[in-house]
């Protein structure tokens, strides 16, 4: 059964300049509370940019979006700190802050936005640490870590402050098949144990298998498949057969 | 790739057809095409052993080759593996998504362009020098949105690290000030007035702006290729996701470093330029130690310092506003980087000539 939707988008259209032709075009899409929702789709056809239009980092040339229930475009600056602070975002490269350490990194939205006791939030940091597996780190500068602990330390971050929405961006780009599996499965008990709602774009076959939700797929910038991914690979279609099966064996 | 014609119109083509051989091979066919007496001719693929993608963007291209010598050519008996690798080289790409038409654009038009994107500039910059002010002054009572110490450790990195060369280089513009002050004052028996020449030139204008140029070659520079690589690694948009304010939390902790060290270490600069000064006076030209500094001290005036103070003060601030200006508007990759370091520094530089033109006409016209 679903929950009320958390993310709403109706006929959104995004360019980059004024002349230049939409990146995204049209596109309609409903994530509900809970879900797990993975948007697929070739290199350029317009995955990370539907994600950062949602969470406000792009504008839309055109079209109405939701988040959590608010229009995210045509709210203040306070009105979207005190919704962004209900989400999280796990960039495609951990997007780390390379002067702070793993701990400060993870704490930071923590320290910035409540006023909990340092103590407390060095307690909350070190556990949220263990639960990515990266107990000790805490003490590393994000170069001195490798690609997959990177984005496990960006997933504690983004989970810092319990956000009710996690949106990922490409979480396992450029990792062995291992790291990427455990990052799945830490979205996996996000999803599940905690009934956090997470928006997953990938183009790995494999996490999208793993993953086993909502699959919307984009292609020259509309949404092409919005269904479950057991009826994406049902689907009599040939751009579905090629996505699934890329190799044609 | 051998190219042979026949008597009948046929250039037959046989051998490897690839990126070793093509240019030998066309430079064969346009000699043939200017040389041969047939109005029409024909290209024999049949002999071609072995093709590859540069092989078969050229034949495609053969038939348009004859046409520049004024001859027609076309392909014939081409064997099945090479007339596939032909035809998928001539399939045209279909535009990727959000692939620009390429519509060409007129001068009047690009003129126009580029004036918009140059006004756009100059706004974006306004915006951000406010807003950025207004957040270093706004988190002055508040210290919401500012990490704790930040700002000491860049007052650390601006003002105790960037002493030594501050200080080496205003003690060789007091020298030099001295030696140049000297060769001319010498000529009219005015050697005294060297003294009085440095103390002004040093506290007006050659310490506080020496010192700033330094500065934003320095720090200025580090903090454009600071914030440019944090864009680049999208810790900028992190930081924005985290409902957190990258002016706030990378900036003005910045611009509260420089505004505190920088007239600090113009304060220094002046000292050390005015040392710098007296050591060479006093070893080139025949007046005492003490008397030279004796007639420094008296042509000291404390509106100079002051002054000078005032100066140094607002170049903190340009230094700080252009550096996370270029900082921010970098484009992607180390090149992009490199880019915003180089203009911040020459931007930097000519704003803060600019404001000490504009300085001195407000206090010595």
């Amino acid at each position: 059964m679903h929950g009320e939707p958390v993310v709403e988008v109706r006929g959104l259209s995004v360019s980059y300049g004024e002349q230049a032709p939409p990146v995204l075009d049209g596109v309609d899409l409903t994530v509900h509370r809970g879900d797990m929702t993975c948007i697929v789709g070739g290199s350029g056809c317009g995955k990370s940019t539907l994600l950062k239009a949602v969470i406000g980092l792009v504008s839309p040339r055109a079209g109405d979006l939701g988040l959590l229930g608010e229009p995210i475009h045509e709210l203040t600056e306070t009105e979207r700190d005190a919704l962004l602070k209900r989400v999280g975002v796990m960039f495609q490269y951990g997007a780390m802050l390379g002067s702070l350490t793993v701990a400060e990194n993870v704490g930071l939205p923590l320290q910035m936005h409540t006023d909990l006791e340092p103590a407390l939030i060095d307690d909350v940091v070190d556990t949220r640490l263990g639960l990515v597996g990266l107990a000790g780190s805490g003490g590393k500068l994000p170069s001195e870590l490798s690609g997959g602990m990177r984005k496990r330390a960006a997933l504690a971050r983004a989970m810092a402050l319990e956000p009710e929405i996690l949106f990922c961006d490409e979480p396992g780009a450029g990792l062995d098949p291992v790291t990427a599996a455990g990052i799945d499965r830490l979205l996996l008990s996000l999803n599940r144990g905690q009934g956090t709602t997470v928006v997953v774009v990938t183009h790995e076959l494999l996490s999208i298998g793993r993953l086993d939700g909502q699959l919307v797929m984009l292609d020259g910038g509309r949404v092409v498949f919005d269904g479950t991914v057991r009826a994406a690979r049902q689907e009599d279609r040939e751009d579905l057969r090629r996505f699934f099966n890329p190799s044609g064996a | 790739m051998d190219v042979q014609p026949d008597a009948g119109g046929r250039l037959r083509i046989t051998g490897a057809c690839t990126v070793e051989s093509v240019a030998a091979g066309s430079r064969r066919v346009r000699l043939l095409l200017r040389d041969s007496p047939h109005a029409e001719l024909t290209a024999d693929l049949s002999g071609i052993t072995r093709l590859d993608t540069v092989g078969a963007v050229w034949l495609r291209r053969l038939p348009s080759l004859a046409s520049e010598a004024g001859r027609g050519l076309h392909l014939a008996a081409a064997p099945a593996a090479v007339q596939a690798l032909i035809d998928s080289v001539d399939r045209e790409s279909p535009p990727g998504p959000g692939a620009d038409p390429g519509r060409e654009t007129g001068l009047l038009e690009r003129l126009g362009e580029r004036a918009l994107g140059a006004f756009q500039g100059i706004l974006d910059f306004l915006y951000l020098a406010s807003d950025l002010t207004w957040a270093a002054a706004a988190a002055l009572p508040r210290r919401r949105g500012v990490r704790r110490g930040d700002s000491v450790r860049q007052a650390a990195v601006v003002g105790a690290d960037g002493l030594p060369i501050v200080a080496v280089i205003l003690f060789l513009v007091g020298g030099v000030s001295t030696l140049q002050a000297a060769a001319q004052l010498r000529r009219f028996g005015a050697n005294v007035l060297v003294a009085d020449l440095l103390a002004i030139g040093i506290t007006r204008e050659l310490g506080p702006l020496m010192t700033a140029i330094v500065i934003a070659g320095r720090s200025g520079s580090a903090f454009a290729a600071e914030i440019a690589s944090m864009k680049f690694n999208e810790e900028i948009d992190a930081l924005r996701t985290m409902a957190l304010d990258p002016l706030r939390l990378v900036a003005v902790p910045k611009m509260w470093a420089m505004l505190l060290t920088l007239p600090l270490l113009t304060i220094a600069a002046d000292f050390v330029g005015l040392l710098g000064g007296t050591v060479t006076g006093v070893l080139s030209l025949d007046i005492s130690p003490a008397a030279f500094a004796g007639r420094v001290q008296s042509a000291l005036l404390l509106k100079d310092v002051l002054t000078g103070l005032v100066k140094s003060f607002s170049f903190a601030w340009i230094i700080t506003v252009v550096s996370v200006y270029r900082g921010l508007q970098a484009g992607g990759g180390a090149a992009g980087v490199g880019a915003a370091t180089t203009s911040s520094v020459v931007s930097s530089i000519f704003a803060i000539i600019v404001l000490d033109l504009t300085w001195g006409l407000v206090f010595y016209l």
